[in-house]
């Protein structure tokens, strides 16, 4: 029998996919779905948008077939259409007023010092989050961030696309997601503090 | 440089393109400011967190999903083909 490899597997599944083939539909599907459903839950608070998310991400897909790069990976390639997907849901659904970034940011005093600096942290993330309870709360403080840092937050740093993609995808400057991953990731610093620090209860 | 704008332009700092001159500003305040240094190490150590929380291996992922939504996604697939 002829070793199969991820590589081999997946040519054969665009082969399949090519042709029209709905096994080889239902293989992507079954494959993938469950990983980009993640994706778009991610963004996506709501089940029913994730879900949403997710078929338009399919539909996409099918649709986007004859154009897939030879030589790329198709779960990269699914990933960046989830990610669109999710993103053009959470567009298309009415926004309410967002709470101002500004509760979460750290504060000054008149001549430019923190008020109540704080101590160090007691263990490096790599400790604590070796404990499913400590991920578990990083999620949710991620969750508490406002919508348009908290999407910054995703597509940087656990999405890792690049700054110059994020910034095409949201329509605004390279410079505007430096600013909000930077604001994003200071507000989660401020919301992780109070469980992180060693003087913690 | 003070507190409030070591931490307001740290993204700066950490992209790593400023010039040698702001670089050292940045360096000459975390030398004399412990604050500052448990600041930044506290933001990455976020920056890591939040990374971290969502790639463990041992947490129950990809999502379970429905058999109901499979069936809408392929039955998208066969229409899309049937044109």
């Amino acid at each position: 029998m002829k070793p199969s490899s991820p590589d081999s597997d997946e040519a054969a599944l665009l082969v399949g996919l090519r042709a029209g083939d709905q096994v080889a539909c239902e293989k992507l599907v079954r494959t993938y779905s469950g990983r980009l459903l993640a994706v778009t839950r991610r963004f996506l608070h709501n089940e029913d948008d994730a879900r949403d998310a997710l078929q338009d991400a399919f539909l996409s897909a099918f649709r986007a077939l004859p154009t897939f790069a030879e030589g790329s990976l198709l779960s990269t390639w699914l990933h960046r259409i989830a990610v669109n997907a999710a993103l053009m849901k959470l567009r298309t659904r009415r926004r309410r007023p967002e709470d101002p970034i500004e509760d979460l940011l750290p504060t000054f005093v008149e001549d430019g010092h923190r008020v109540n600096p704080g101590p160090d942290w007691k263990e490096p993330a790599e400790v604590v989050l070796q404990r499913q309870e400590t991920r578990v709360l990083v999620r949710e403080c991620i969750e508490r961030l406002p919508e348009t840092y908290r999407t910054v937050l995703l597509l940087r740093d656990i999405e890792e696309l690049d700054t110059e993609e994020v910034a095409r995808l949201l329509e605004v400057s390279p410079n505007a997601v430096k600013i909000r991953l930077h604001r994003a990731r200071q507000a989660l610093r401020e919301l992780l503090d109070p469980h992180f620090r060693e003087d913690r209860p | 440089m003070t507190c409030r704008e070591f931490i307001e332009f740290l993204w700066q700092y950490l992209s790593k393109d400023l010039s040698a001159d702001e670089r050292a500003q940045f360096e000459a305040h975390l030398a004399r400011c412990a604050p500052c240094v448990r600041y930044l190490k506290s933001y990455q150590e976020t920056i890591r967190a939040g990374k971290g929380s969502f790639t463990n291996l041992d947490d129950p992922v990809p999502a379970e999903v429905p058999e109901e939504l499979v069936y809408a996604i392929l039955l998208s697939w066969s229409k899309h083909e049937r044109r």
